[in-house]
């Protein structure tokens, strides 16, 4: 036999090595399945806003429409944020001194807008219109969540392009009556399955699954 | 008796009453194991080695130079355009892959036809196909444009739900070719492992001595060992042998499921595999035919080996013929007018050039292999499998470039012209392929010795007495 230049011990690294080269791939699975999915890194996302706004006092207790402020939804793409103007409207009289509206104030006064951060922020290849769901019986819920619980605006959802999909794919599953789409609140009567074969046929849904629908 | 055979005219004789050598009768069972060692022991590499490593190295460098300014250029450098969307990196990824077969024939199909000369030169060909494959690989990875992208070719599960197109040879490309790799590189590593061992028993240097021991993987030679690997080999053989079949006919499938006239055709997986061989084998005897004499291999790598690949050659040359005449006859028959223009076009068009190259490369130079005498006249050898690496390079530059550049609509006609990084990239795969080449017959064992040693003459004749040594040989 040959001069041993290894050692015995090296013997069990075979087995190191198995577990390890086994390990490593349930690493990368896991990695790539969990840890970099939308779902982990966006989901979450609950930025500080430079005003402690909350959608809960506004949305929930007070039961303000998200179409007072979001005027523009049903008929643009971009879901306006409103101007400071519409936060005037109320505080002029309302808590006019308090001092968490100082910026607002000072906005008013300036002119110069308040710098919200974008929570829900879709990359620039994608083309997305507000006014195509929500005028077709997608509900505000259906994509925000309960905004009407949130102190401070969080995204609940991925907004992945499977997500998209998932619904562009299999719509009567989200499908409301168009009078209950800003209602944060509001269950199917029925079971909606029934209720969103109904729906489709009669809004006519039809969402296009192509390329071209989204990356324009 | 063929021991008695002493000179090397003796042994080349064609006496049907006595059982060919299949190597030198003058080898032993030492002297295998010292000449083909020897090369991987030596302490320096002979001069010409440097040379053309160097050579190799810079081509090398310079591809991946290219591949650089490609990405950060994009696609445009490339001579690809409207209406030749695959230019260069297509042709040369069926050219690589082409020159890939051979390796798997001969370690597979001719180890399951008992064709025993194969021993001599399979570890060679399997080398030579898992470094094709390299460079073919490499195309079509930086053909997709957003090569940061390429992941996207394999259906990985992913946020956006989206797949390749199931449907497409494109992706049964991936995975034929991987598969390929993988069962090309694990047929040639598991192979090697005897030898390995020799080596590591040989070993001077406690570098060469821990590398050959970690990939020799504790082989001792002892007969359990043998019996069980003689097992696995056959077993590899086996699933390795559909392969040599499957590639070439899922890649022939890239062009053969288009509608385009002179792609659309069912001829093509039998006619790419007959080509993929043809062009295997030229590569081997390119490679073979200086390295045996320039390592002293002659003994082993015998002119009967050399004949035998040049047979193949002929054999599978005119198969190409064939399938390049009845082409034509099919254009004719089928009365299709776009078929019958695309083949005039091809004989007779702006690129007739390059087919008359393809066809006198490959269907008439290689039919001299009828006469004995050029089947055994090494020059003329190398001359003639020179033209037909030549020649099946412009056979997939011709089926790729005249069929797209004059299809259906006269409007879009155009002329492909390549770029010199088209050229250049063309080159440095070569670069590739003879770095990756020279390396592995610097430290590997570049034959089969536990094989060949199996089929050496003393096992043919009566005389033979007591059972052949085991690999690691030399102990």
């Amino acid at each position: 036999m040959a001069e041993q230049i290894f050692p015995k011990w090296t013997n069990r690294l075979r087995t190191f090595l198995g577990l390890g080269a086994a390990g490593a791939g349930v690493f990368v699975l896991v990695l790539f399945a969990y840890g970099a999915s939308p779902k982990t890194l966006n989901v979450g996302y609950a930025p500080d806003q430079p005003v402690p706004y909350s959608h809960a006092i506004h949305a929930g207790k007070l039961g303000i429409d998200c179409r007072y402020c979001h005027t523009t939804v049903e008929k643009a793409a971009a879901a306006a944020i409103p101007p400071t103007r519409t936060c005037m409207n109320c505080h002029e009289r309302i808590r006019p001194e308090s001092p968490k509206l100082a910026l607002v104030r000072e906005s008013a006064r300036t002119g110069e807008a308040i710098p919200w951060v974008k929570v829900h922020d879709l990359p620039d290849y994608v083309f997305f219109d507000h006014s195509a769901h929500v005028t077709r019986g997608i509900g505000c819920v259906s994509c925000h969540g309960r905004v009407d619980r949130m102190d401070v605006v969080t995204q609940t959802q991925p907004l992945s392009m499977g997500w998209c999909l998932n619904c562009h794919r299999n719509p009567e599953a989200f499908l409301r009556p168009k009078d209950k789409v800003t209602d944060m609140a509001w269950k199917p009567a029925e079971p909606q399955a029934e209720l969103g074969r109904r729906l489709r046929e009669e809004y006519g849904i039809r969402p296009p699954t192509s390329c071209s629908t989204c990356h324009r | 008796m063929s021991s008695e055979i002493t000179t090397t005219a003796e042994f080349l004789s064609d006496d049907p009453v006595k059982r060919a050598p299949l190597v030198d009768p003058r080898l032993d069972y030492h002297s295998v194991t010292e000449t083909v060692s020897a090369i991987a022991e030596r302490p320096k590499p002979p001069k010409a080695w440097y040379a053309a490593f160097a050579v190799a190295l810079s081509l090398t460098l310079m591809l991946f130079a290219l591949i650089g300014y490609l990405i950060v250029e994009g696609v445009g450098v490339w001579g690809n355009n409207n209406p030749a969307f695959w230019g260069f990196p297509i042709v040369n990824f069926v050219f690589w892959v082409g020159i890939g077969h051979a390796g798997t024939l001969i370690s597979a199909i001719l180890f399951l036809f008992r064709q025993k000369w194969r021993t001599s030169i399979n570890r060679f060909a399997e080398a030579m196909t898992i470094f094709a494959v390299v460079c073919a690989g490499l195309f079509p990875g930086i053909h997709v444009g957003r090569i940061w992208f390429a992941y996207w070719l394999f259906p990985v599960p992913n946020q956006m739900e989206m797949w390749p197109n199931f449907r497409s040879p494109l992706l049964w490309d991936v995975f034929a070719v991987g598969t390929y790799a993988t069962v090309s590189l694990l047929f040639w590593y598991f192979g090697m492992i005897p030898d390995l061992a020799t080596l590591r028993d040989r070993a001077r240097s406690r570098l060469s001595k821990i590398l050959y021991g970690v990939f020799s993987l504790g082989w001792t030679g002892s007969a359990r060992e043998w019996h069980r690997y003689e097992r696995s080999y056959l077993i590899l053989a086996a699933l390795a042998t559909p392969l040599v079949l499957s590639v070439h006919s899922v890649v022939s499938f890239d062009f053969a499921v288009a509608q385009l006239p002179g792609w659309h055709t069912t001829i093509f997986p039998p006619y790419f595999v007959a080509g993929a061989i043809f062009s295997g084998f030229a590569m081997v005897q390119t490679l073979m035919v200086p390295a045996r004499r320039f390592f002293g291999l002659e003994k082993i790598v015998t002119m009967r080996h050399i004949e035998n690949m040049n047979k193949v050659i002929l054999a599978t040359g005119s198969m190409v013929g064939y399938a390049y005449g009845i082409e034509f006859f099919i254009a004719w028959y089928s009365g299709n007018p776009n078929e019958s223009f695309v083949f005039l076009n091809r004989a007779f068009g702006p690129y007739a050039w390059a087919y008359w190259i393809m066809v006198s490369c490959n269907v008439i130079f290689p039919q001299l292999f009828w006469f004995k005498k050029i089947r055994r006249n090494l020059l003329i050898t190398m001359v003639i499998v020179m033209l037909v690496n030549v020649g099946m390079w412009f056979e997939r530059f011709v089926i790729v470039v005249t069929s797209l550049s004059r299809d259906f609509v006269p409007a879009s006609w155009g002329y492909f012209k390549p770029t010199a990084v088209d050229l250049l990239m063309l080159l440095g795969s070569f670069g590739l392929f003879f770095t990756l080449f020279l390396l592995f017959l610097r430290f590997l064992p570049i034959v089969a010795m536990a094989e060949v040693k199996g089929v050496m003459p003393h096992d043919h004749g009566p005389k033979e007495k007591g059972a052949p040594e085991s690999a690691g040989g030399e102990r």
